[in-house]
């Protein structure tokens, strides 16, 4: 007899077989993270048919190795163990993939075998799908069902289940299908196993797909089907996929000296009785005197009380539609609270909000007269647009004003929500440095909800295991993803569910403060700091942050609901004599019907949803400028960045003496095109552009991509690449470039060490240039005369090219080259006396000259002057500044850019600097805090706006709004 | 207490008076090398702590005063730096720190600064930062490199090299436990020991030197029961600091594998030949151009001799020649590619393959720019031409857990044991390496 135990992340699976391998009991179940006592008692489940007889045992799993080590048994690693049992059961197979609760594989086996797994990222696995799931409010069996009925499929990001919330978020808040999103999730799921597991080898041939994920979802099968273009014979189900891993170790175990199966129970149940957690924190509360001390500081600091059942008279409503939850306060004149709502919304706040604005009706019915309302939050436009709500703020103005309702002096907001953090400083009366954790959502509430769920507890119940816990584990301050990881180490090493959960909630503090907000000290933050947002209320969250800072805050008791109580004050500040929102009458004829279409107005081609209300209300959202709103064609504020792109798009074609010359327009090629342009054009080429980039275009390239946490940028090349190889050129030229052009800013006048070698790492993975000549030489941009022999010996030899007309190319080249910079300096100069002359803001959107590209930046130029603002660009403005002296080594020549730029921004009172930052940027971890403290010595506002393959405007919305409610703020203080 | 005085730009300099009042602390990366370096250092008046620490502080202290988002080992580096300053083990008004900067286009370059951001974030403005550089980047009153101090340095790291060599050949099978370690302290303390006489730099002495090296392992009485060897490379500090590989060496040996760690020598022959191959590409002056053209010449003249030296003992592995290696990395990049470990790293994986060393850990913190290009860029191209490489990319960063990247590795051990059962040990190992010696004894 043999037994395969497998250990995951989130199941033990056991199975015994017999001598043939034939599988004579099989169980599945979850372990809520007691693994060894889980591990122990399923094995006791086998003791009546195996006690006193010999067994061959191997252990296997992520989760098993420390089991196996403590009760001192053979464990194989599992990747190994599948592909054992594949070879047993499944000869034929070509490759394998199996998905675990936090694991993904891929095993290939024709072709060498190779096996991959997911590295230090959890996207696309099972715990993404339930992560999902949770955010549906479904079972990840209703998710199933309700993929099945899909019409279209989202784009979701899929590297990380961050990004992914961050997609479906506004997706549902728009009012998209569930069946739509549902389907899209799993095809996400598909997505990643293809992009990030395979990173390149075809999965084709025959397939195994195994693991509890693929066993029990039939709709993520049909995706991996349907994507992979896979025959029913092609496509393998075993009907154990959930069991398979545990079967290899079974398999394994047959070349094991056999033992007793009650030494082997034994060792295991002993094993269980170890406890050795090695990092831990002191716990966060002492005694229950503490505790009850600390809350009672905290409950003091509420709203006026008022006697809701026999109030009259006037009241403010204010609505917060939350990216997770919907908030509603009704309130007096002075800011009692008459009526509060908090509560997930399920994925329709619209739902949400005419449920309870039916019940305010209800409840007060004449007694109170709602003379104001306002709206914020992420679907602040949705519900405004429903209901007819007077007006809208943006939520960090919300926040703000509900926080100085309660400590006026306030200088420090941080809220933390579901899945979004914001925090900010308070300057002046205006708010100042906007941090919001964009790229990731460890730091939020829907993460420990997420996990008290996997273990099996109500959110409130974990949170209050956690008060008291002796030894909370220390699981470091990084992304959700990691963490995961980090619980699972502390599940092997034995920790309880109490110091998992303080753990948690000191890692929640933690990414605030110091990923997040990236403060070294309290003082830093400020002297009366306000906490907010419903994560807050979990007392171990809000212990845990007073015990990190060493310092007293102030949470107010309705720290859930602020944004709503701050748009309800600001409701009141209006000033109305009556609010015009819908009444009852109204509510109870109201209807909603959310239809999406895709605008095909320009290249962006927003998603759009568009919803219908009853009274003909329409409200259309995804779009990222006012063109399919029907309200006039486009406001036409001046955009440097969208000439800068078209004008480079223009630079393209020739008369074809010498050749078709394919350029990929992408990274550094887009500001060197005027060079490269005049260059080959001069030497007889046509040069012909790969096509514009767009989302297809990445994912037509994405099976070559070697590294995927490189940048965004860098990613999309392999797109134009693969599309430059149909577009019948006789080479392709993507020259390595170490060396920019030295405009004198900085010490040196490096590229970035993705913009300087990818074409190498292009040359190495893409199989099909091959067929073609690919062209990726050194050269030095910086010293034109050296250029120009360098390039003559070059093109002399690979094209037999006089050295003469090499020169007067290069010379031609490096002249075209000056000549676009000056246009692109004029065309700024008009632009900013235009924007002056109308008396507009100007915006300086900075980052790499590449950035101009509409689908990396994903339109937000067109956003940023659809608010009225005239966009400029960094490079349009960095030539009127000298150097300066920065706290940096300054040794690249756009980020050189960045610097002058931010130093000449500094010196005019009508502009403002917005930084575009690309995602797995290395160098602008040191440029971002390089630029905003130059700004902020020029006592300017710092815009940051992270930017990835995903395109979720929202944030960026908040930001840009902020900047204005700021701008507008400061210049109402300073009159 | 020493004045603080200010250069021009309002740099806070290391002056002569903290020469003699202050200690300076000094971040571990290459244990037995840089123990050579704290001595030659000592040597020439200075008071230097070479910082062995390792524990999560140091992880949190660079969390909390570094961008989340700079690479590791800068994280690592300024967070050991900085909980060695908060330990109270020492006076803060009577410390400097030392820190090394290269000038290239990776933003490793950025550390100092980073370290100077993070110390005034901590309040320790007053603490003098000083940079270990060739490039004559930042210079102060109280520390300079002079030829004989950089020469000795230079030594310390072959040296070094050659230490290490040996001990990673001799610990996994020695008979009695601790013997390698023995030979190590002797070792280095006897060499420190001849820095302060004169005559040490003969050619003669040093080849005698190399040979006594060799012959002293050698003569450590070993078992050699076949074990699995594994290649590291890697971004510099990864690569060889167990800080920051979370004591990769140390797990490889517990897993009954013999590590094998290429040395730092061709690292700073790199480093020099970079500016000759620049000046090849895109000119400049040819002062440059002759000068680092020596350096690269007399550095692999000694590594020559060292290469040599090992080979008298057959059953020793011999470092190969730079030019071998570069020779093989031609085949995949332009000697162009230099920034962080360029073209070096993917030819030290090509040189472990092409050596016998099929099985290969390529670290790299987490997000590292370079190795998007020379690591993890060039393993799939390294698989198609020689498919018996069984190459694992493991990232380091602070929220990487150990038991996934030890996981990992596991994974690539189990296909290192599959494919050494299907075929067994060859003696192929010295007989290529063998043919580089001649060669590079014959230079």
């Amino acid at each position: 007899m043999r037994i395969g135990i497998d250990i995951g992340s989130t199941t033990v699976k056991v199975v015994l077989l017999d001598d043939r391998d034939e599988i004579i009991f099989k169980t599945y179940e979850r372990h809520m993270s007691k693994v060894r006592e889980k591990t122990a008692e399923m094995l006791a489940m086998l003791g009546l048919k195996l006690s006193g007889s010999e067994v061959q045992v191997a252990v296997t799993g992520s989760a098993g190795l420390g089991v196996a080590k403590a009760a001192n048994l053979e464990f194989v690693q599992e990747v190994f163990a599948t592909a054992g049992a594949v070879e047993r059961f499944y000869p034929s197979t070509d490759v394998v993939v199996e998905l675990g609760g936090e694991d993904a594989k891929i095993i290939f086996f024709t072709g060498g075998l190779e096996e991959r797994m997911n590295g230090s990222c959890a996207g696309g696995t099972g715990a993404f799908i339930d992560q999902m799931a949770t955010l549906l409010n479904v079972t990840p069996d209703e998710l199933n069902t309700l993929s099945e009925k899909y019409e279209k499929l989202y784009s979701i990001a899929s590297r990380c289940g961050v990004f992914a919330k961050t997609d479906i978020q506004p997706l549902l808040n728009q009012g998209a299908r569930k069946e739509d999103i549902a389907a899209s999730i799993f095809q996400a799921v598909v997505n990643q196993t293809i992009s990030g597991l395979a990173q390149g080898r075809e999965i084709k041939g025959n397939v195994l797909f195994l693991g509890g994920p693929l066993f029990f979802l039939s709709g993520l099968r049909k995706r991996f089907v349907e994507t992979l273009k896979l025959t029913p014979e092609e496509a393998v189900f075993p009907d154990n996929a959930d069991v398979f891993v545990a079967v290899g170790a079974g398999v394994y175990a047959g070349n094991i000296a056999p033992m007793e199966f009650d030494e082997v129970l034994r060792r295991i149940q002993n094993a269980s009785a170890v406890k050795n957690t090695t990092n831990t924190l002191p716990p966060l509360f002492k005694s229950k005197e503490e505790y009850e001390e600390f809350t009672a500081r905290h409950n003091a600091n509420r709203p006026p009380e008022v006697d809701a059942d026999g109030y009259r008279g006037d009241a403010y409503l204010g609505v917060d539609a939350g990216s997770t939850t919907t908030k509603l306060v009704l309130i007096t004149p002075d800011g009692g609270l008459l009526y509060t709502y908090y509560a997930s919304n399920g994925g329709n706040p619209v739902a949400v909000v005419l449920e309870q604005l039916k019940e305010i009706y209800r409840r007060f019915g004449d007694r109170v007269t709602i003379k104001g309302s306002a709206a914020t939050g992420y679907g602040e436009d949705l519900v405004k647009n429903a209901f007819n709500i007077d007006n809208g703020l943006v939520e960090t103005v919300a926040h703000y004003r509900a926080a100085a309702h309660f400590n006026p002096k306030v200088d420090f907001i941080i809220d933390i929500g579901g899945q979004d953090m914001k925090c900010f400083k308070i300057r002046n009366r205006a708010i100042d440095s906007i941090l919001l954790n964009e790229a990731c959502s460890s730091g939020c509430g829907s993460f420990i909800e997420t996990f008290a769920k996997a273990l099996g507890y109500s959110i409130a119940d974990f949170a209050k295991l956690g008060l008291f816990a002796e030894k909370p584990v220390d699981l470091g301050s990084r992304c959700t993803v990691f963490m995961n990881s980090s619980v699972k180490q502390a599940q092997k090493e034995g920790a309880g569910v109490d110091d998992i959960s303080a753990g948690l909630s000191i890692s929640i503090v933690k990414n605030a403060i110091y990923k997040v907000i990236r403060a070294s000290s309290p003082s830093e933050l400020g002297r009366h700091i306000v906490v907010q947002g419903g994560t807050f209320l979990n007392d171990a969250v809000l212990r845990s942050f007073e015990l990190e800072l060493g310092t007293e805050v102030t949470r107010p008791t309705i720290a859930g609901i602020m944004g709503a109580y701050g748009a309800a004050l600001y409701a009141r500040s209006l000033h109305l004599e009556k609010s015009g929102i819908l009444g009852l009458e109204e509510l109870e004829k109201f209807s909603h019907t959310a239809k999406s279409s895709q605008c095909g107005l320009c290249g962006n081609n927003c998603h759009l949803t568009i919803n219908t209300f009853s009274g003909g209300r329409r409200f259309i959202s995804g779009n990222r400028c006012e063109r399919p709103l029907g309200k006039g064609k486009n406001t036409g504020m001046p955009n440097l960045m969208k000439w800068k792109y078209d004008y480079l798009r223009s630079l393209s074609g020739g008369e074809n003496h010498r050749g078709r010359i394919g350029l990929p327009f992408a990274l550094n090629m887009l500001e060197n095109l005027p060079f490269w342009y005049t260059f080959f054009t001069r030497l007889g080429f046509e040069v012909v552009l790969s096509p514009e980039s767009s989302r297809a275009l990445y994912s037509y390239g994405q099976h070559t991509i070697p590294s995927d946490t490189v940048c965004y940028p860098a990613k999309i090349i392999h797109g134009h690449i693969e599309k430059l190889l149909e577009m019948d050129v006789d080479a392709i030229f993507y020259p390595c470039l170490p060396y920019n052009f030295d405009e004198g800013k900085g010490d040196n006048h490096y590229n970035c060490p993705v913009v300087a070698y990818y074409p190498e790492l292009i040359e190495a993975n893409v199989s099909g240039l091959k067929k073609v000549r690919y062209l990726n030489p050194y050269f030095g941009m910086h010293r034109p005369r050296d250029f120009a022999k360098k390039a003559a010996d070059y093109f002399g030899e690979m094209f037999g090219i006089p050295a003469g007309e090499v020169k007067s190319a290069s010379r031609a080249a490096f002249k075209a080259y000056d000549a676009y910079c000056s246009i692109l300096h004029e065309r700024g100069e008009r632009i900013i006396e235009e924007a002056r002359k109308n008396g507009n803001q100007i915006i300086v959107l900075a980052g790499r000259p590449y950035h101009a590209d509409p689908e990396i930046n994903h339109g937000i130029d067109s956003l940023i002057a659809s608010f009225g603002l005239a966009v400029v660009t960094e490079d349009a403005l960095a030539y009127k500044q000298p150097r300066r002296p920065v706290h940096v080594l300054n040794q690249w020549t756009y980020h050189s850019r960045l610097y002058c730029a931010s130093d000449y921004v500094n010196t005019q009172p009508d502009m403002q600097l917005v930084q575009l930052v690309s995602f797995g940027c290395g160098i602008d971890a040191i440029t971002t805090d390089e630029v905003r403290s130059i700004l902020e010595e020029g006592g300017k506002l710092y815009t940051q706006l992270k930017i990835d393959e995903i395109n979720n405007l929202a944030a960026v919305r908040i930001r840009i709004r902020s900047l204005l409610a700021a701008i507008e703020a400061r210049r109402e203080g300073e009159n | 207490m020493a004045e603080l005085v200010y250069n021009e730009q309002g740099r806070l300099l290391f002056t002569e008076e903290m020469k003699r009042e202050y200690t300076l602390l000094m971040p571990q990366m290459l244990p037995v090398h840089f123990t050579m370096l704290k001595e030659i250092f000592e040597l020439h008046g200075y008071k230097i702590d070479l910082l062995t620490t390792n524990h999560r502080g140091i992880v949190d202290e660079g969390l909390k005063y570094v961008h989340n988002d700079t690479c590791y080992p800068a994280l690592l580096v300024i967070g050991q730096l900085i909980d060695a300053v908060k330990s109270g083990k020492y006076d803060p008004h009577k410390i400097g720190l030392l820190i090394t900067q290269t000038g290239g286009g990776c933003r490793a370059s950025n550390y100092i600064h980073l370290l100077r951001k993070a110390l005034h974030r901590a309040g320790y403005d007053y603490i003098p930062v000083v940079s270990v550089n060739l490039s004559g980047l930042e210079k102060n009153p109280g520390f300079s490199l002079d030829f004989k101090k950089i020469r000795q340095m230079a030594y310390a790291m072959i040296y070094g090299d050659l230490i290490v060599l040996m001990a990673n050949q001799c610990r996994p099978y020695e008979i009695i436990e601790g013997e390698t370690d023995r030979r190590i302290e002797k070792w280095v303390r006897r060499l420190t020991d001849e820095f302060k006489g004169k005559g040490s730099f003969k050619t003669e002495h040093i080849r005698e030197n190399f040979n006594r090296i060799v012959d002293d392992f050698a003569s450590i009485p070993l078992n050699r029961v076949p074990k699995v060897k594994v290649g590291i490379v890697g971004e510099i500090y990864i690569k060889y600091a167990p800080l920051g590989n979370n004591n990769l060496e140390e797990f490889l040996r517990s897993e009954d594998c013999e590590p094998v760690v290429p040395g730092v020598t061709d690292f700073i022959i790199f480093k020099a030949n970079n500016r000759v191959e620049d000046h090849k590409l895109y000119g400049g002056k040819l002062l440059t151009y002759i000068g680092a053209g020596f350096l690269e010449w007399y550095i692999k003249r000694l590594q020559g001799y060292m290469i040599a030296a090992v080979k008298r003992y057959p059953e020793f592995r011999p470092p190969c020649t730079f030019d071998h290696l570069k020779k093989l990395a031609g085949e995949y990049l332009g000697y162009g590619n230099k920034m962080g470990e360029g073209w070096l790293l993917t030819g030290e994986m090509l040189e472990l393959i092409d050596s016998g060393i099929n099985n290969i850990v390529c670290t790299q913190p987490f997000g590292c720019l370079p190795n998007h290009v020379v690591g993890k860029g060039m393993i799939r191209k390294i698989k198609n031409n020689l498919p018996q490489a069984n190459i694992v990319a493991i990232d380091y960063d602070p929220g990487a857990t150990r038991i996934n990247q030890e996981n990992r590795i596991k994974l690539m051990l189990a296909n290192a044991r599959m494919a050494q059962g299907d075929r067994p040990r060859e003696t192929k190992t010295q007989a290529k390496s063998s043919d580089d010696t001649k060669r590079a004894v014959n230079t």
